[in-house]
């Protein structure tokens, strides 16, 4: 990395070098059997200068070819953005822990071991039932260097466990599941077999659902489906920067429900998508995105904090590019409501666990519709049956701007989200019957 | 470190000599440019390589798969492979039987990537142009992206493949504003590596623009069952979602309640219903002369007059379901194994004109274009990038987009209309098992579908 750096500087005002180094390990099941296990070695280094004034990008798995990764950079620098921010030089980053020996020393016999037992227990409740299963353990290294003096160095452990069951009666299909992930390996498969049996519980019966506006509970799962992906773009500082975020202007102004409190945080112990300092080289804090329902912050990298005229957030993220604004760990605060209590409350209306396809539509604007994949009715609050040929619509600025409840008991959905169940008094419901 | 021609050699012996009842390489080496617009400035141009390689091991019926773009100590890789495979093995291994090829297949199109950069970008400015010339328009966005992967395969039987892989994706999308509104909307275009069908878009470009400031004024539509008229594109990406992915036999060989369901012969739509996937139809984006197991593409009818009469294979499901492989297993790159997936999938011409088909509607909704979709297998959802509400036969007042949803085993039955205009959509991306995007085409003449949900207000 340093000679990269060093004949980087060569052509260039000031450069960057990232590197990532990743193993995986994981272990399929299909049908309920051991199908597959995978091995995958990777090792990756991205090249970020500033040539008169303008950024120029190259990638390679080559590590030694240095000449074409340099030669790259500097083509696409005659035509990049002018760069409008310094690389941060050395400075001291919190510590974090993410890693956790144990996950790489966990042989995949183990882990074979975990997802049959996993599968056994699901199978045992639901004979009938077809799993796909995957048990996964991920060792990740990365490295920053920069010519200003910035170094960052890390490692980083990830176990994840999935189940995706699926039972099919006649052409009736019911799709139930659950995923969980840490930096720490996980030992035993008893909590996420007990929200899958759950989800076959309540999913037994099928109800009809009319045609109107009704009463919606968000699970966590749901809250990710339908509400999430909306609130990740609009407290985008790009998105905010072109003023294509809905609540670009309202810094300070309260746009939502003052039940709700989101914040981003990439410094939560054994959190997969923790990490001691951004992609960039920039610490990681905790952000405050809404405040009792007050637009608190958007997240910022340092191009475009600068052009924004404000600091980085310590938020850029690498998908492949450029680094770009992204949330670590969006963490919504649980309210006081058991769900159980919320549920009771409901005269008639919907618990929705997966709303299918409701990120299709225009989610900057904040609308969604969704076929119901999986979610109850209730009936005198009363969770009565599994809904189906249901389509549910709204706008994640109207549904939070006022809510009847945020619930007490919040969960990980995905590695990247913590969210308690959201309960909202309407939402357009059409159905088939 | 050794280049892909030279791993190569030194893996097929390795091959032979390994421990396993099948065992395959796949090398490949990449180049990649891509050039983003965010507003009216270049946000951001790069250019990017990769080399890398994986070994796919079959042992008494269990898979180990093993990547990695360090390409020393291949003998390593086959041994961890074959062991991984060994400890998941525990029946009998079964592959449907292929001859073994030996080609190197030339490369049509001259590769995009030969195309300066300024040159690409001159093109994009012309169109962020436009874009910016329409008035109240908030912000915009243009993705380009363009590919060149030269892969050798290798397997235990003896096949050695060279095979190259150009991909050209185009997104452009504008975003209009007002009072805390924002709508958006979109325009997908893709090329099995032909740069030139990236040029002259200038009209598309300037109406999708209008389109997005349009919205702004356009109501949502009611949410509820209504007869559908579904344009080329969006009629593509149903076919794809709602019956496609339902056609990948990776999903049914091993669960024998979906074999019931999904048995060749089977009525799933109207006597003029023809759904094919054809990887051999030559130039679109999920065009290949051979499958990333070695297998030569096939044109395969999944629905011919109204019946189910075929399925989309790998080698394995293939064997266990005792039908013809058909040459369906691809892979998006080298950290990945082949799955079952489609290629060109589309809805064969039919006799009616557009005119026919919404003639006789009192009330309903023409869809366009596409945001996306998705599938459970038995349900399904797509979203229009366009929509216009159907008054008395004519195409009334445009729509905010809408999401349509359906059952495949009745949607496809409520077909009860195809014009014989078929257009391919090159433009999409298909996702599966984690592997996304996949260069795939999808078309359809204009279809009439009954009873269709749609969510709104």
């Amino acid at each position: 990395m340093e000679n990269i750096l060093a004949q980087a500087r060569k052509v260039s005002e000031a450069a960057e070098v990232f590197e990532v180094a990743a193993e995986e390990t994981s272990v399929q099941f299909e049908a309920n059997r051991l199908k597959n296990i995978q091995s995958k070695q990777s090792t990756g280094i991205a090249l970020r200068i500033i040539r008169e004034g303008r950024l120029g990008y190259a990638t390679t798995t080559e590590l030694d070819d240095v000449k074409n990764l340099i030669d790259n950079a500097a083509e696409t620098a005659r035509f990049g953005m002018p760069a409008k921010f310094e690389l941060p030089p050395s400075t001291p980053y919190p510590k974090i822990d993410i890693f956790d020996p144990a996950v790489e020393a966990t042989p995949p016999e183990n882990m074979d071991k975990l997802g049959q037992e996993l599968i056994e227990l699901i199978t045992k409740h639901t004979p009938e039932i077809l799993c796909e299963a995957m048990v996964s353990k991920d060792a990740i290294s990365v490295k920053l260097l920069n010519s200003q003096g910035g170094q960052a160095e890390y490692k980083k452990s990830i176990f994840s466990i999935g189940i995706y069951g699926s039972l099919i009666r006649g052409t009736d299909m019911l799709f139930v599941g659950e995923s969980q992930s840490s930096c720490h390996p996980i030992t035993h498969p008893r909590d996420i077999a007990k929200t899958v049996i759950r989800q076959l519980e309540l999913a037994k019966d099928q109800a009809p659902v009319p045609t109107r506006q009704l009463p919606v509970i968000f699970t966590p799962r749901g809250a990710a489906s339908a509400l999430v992906p909306s609130l990740v773009m609009a407290f985008n500082g790009k998105m905010v920067l072109q003023g294509a975020s809905p609540i670009g202007s309202k810094l300070g102004q309260k746009v939502f429900d003052s039940k709700i409190s989101l914040w981003d945080d990439p410094t939560v112990a054994y959190r997969p998508h923790s990490r001691p300092c951004d992609d960039e080289g920039v610490a990681s804090r905790r952000i405050p995105l809404i405040e009792q329902g007050v637009v608190a912050s958007f997240l910022y990298d340092l191009q475009t904090a600068a052009l924004a005229n404000t600091q980085s957030t310590g938020s850029a993220s690498r998908g492949g590019g450029l680094p770009a604004p992204s949330p670590s760990s969006f963490i919504i605060a649980p309210g006081k409501i058991a769900m159980e209590d919320m549920v009771k409350d409901i005269k008639e209306g919907l618990v929705i666990e997966q709303l299918m396809g409701a990120e299709q539509g225009n989610i900057l604007g904040g609308d969604f519709s969704g076929n119901v994949l999986l979610g109850y009715k209730v009936e005198s609050g009363k969770i009565v049956g599994r809904v189906k040929n249901t389509m549910v619509s709204g706008n994640v600025y109207q549904v939070l701007k006022e809510v009847t409840a945020v619930g007490s008991q919040a969960e990980w959905v995905g590695g990247s989200l913590y969210t308690p169940p959201l309960y909202c008094p309407r939402l357009s419901v059409a159905s088939k019957g | 470190m050794p280049d892909i021609e030279t791993a190569a050699q030194q893996l097929a012996e390795e091959l032979k000599k390994a421990k396993a009842d099948y065992i395959e390489a796949r090398l490949e080496r990449s180049q990649r440019s891509h050039i983003t617009y965010r507003g009216k400035e270049l946000e951001s141009a790069g250019q990017s390589t990769a080399v890398g390689g994986n070994i796919r091991a079959l042992v008494r019926g269990g898979w180990g798969f093993v990547s990695f773009n360090d390409l020393d100590d291949l003998p390593q890789r086959i041994e961890l492979a074959v062991k991984q495979a060994t400890l998941v093995g525990r029946e009998e291994s079964r592959l449907a039987p292929v001859e073994p090829v030996v080609d190197t297949v030339a490369s049509k199109e001259d590769s995009p990537l030969t195309i300066p950069l300024a040159e690409k970008k001159e093109l994009l400015d012309e169109y962020n142009q436009i874009i910016w010339s329409t008035p109240k328009l908030q912000t915009s966005v243009i993705g380009y992206a363009d590919s060149h992967q030269q892969t050798i395969f290798l397997s235990s039987a003896g096949s050695r493949i060279e095979q190259p892989r150009t991909d050209i994706t185009l997104r452009l999308s504008a975003v209009a504003a007002a009072d805390g509104d924002v709508q958006q909307s979109g325009l997908s275009l893709g090329s099995r590596g032909n740069f030139d069908s990236m040029r002259h878009l200038h009209k598309d470009v300037e109406e999708m623009a209008k389109h997005a400031v349009e919205l702004l004024s356009a109501p949502r539509v009611k949410g509820g069952e209504y007869t559908v008229v579904l344009d080329p594109v969006l009629a593509g990406v149903f076919v794809h979602e709602a019956f496609g992915h339902l056609s990948e036999s990776d999903f049914v060989y091993e669960d024998d309640r979906l074999r019931e369901i999904m048995v060749l012969g089977k009525k799933f739509g109207s006597h003029e219903l023809n759904i094919v996937d054809s990887a051999d139809r030559p130039g679109l984006r999920g065009s290949y002369k051979y499958d990333d197991e070695g297998v030569p593409a096939t044109k395969t009818y999944l629905i011919k007059e109204g019946k189910l009469v075929g399925r989309l294979h790998s080698r394995e499901t293939a064997a266990k379901m005792n039908e013809k492989p058909t040459g369906n297993a691809r892979a998006i790159n080298y950290r990945y194994p082949p799955i079952v997936r489609m290629t060109n999938t589309y809805i064969e011409p039919g006799k009616s004109s557009f005119d026919d088909i919404i003639a006789g509607i009192k009330e309903g909704v023409y869809a366009k274009n596409w945001f996306g979709g998705t599938t459970s297998m038995e349900m399904f959802t797509f979203s229009a990038g366009e929509a216009y509400m159907i008054r008395h036969g004519q195409i009334a007042e445009a729509l905010r987009p809408v999401v349509l949803t359906g059952n495949v085993f009745t949607t496809l039955n409520n077909i009860d209309a195809i014009a014989g205009d078929l257009d391919m959509n090159q433009g999409g991306g298909c996702g599966k098992g984690g592997q996304f995007p996949l260069p795939v085409s999808n078309g359809s003449p204009h279809i009439r579908i009954s009873r269709c949900l749609v969510g709104g207000s």
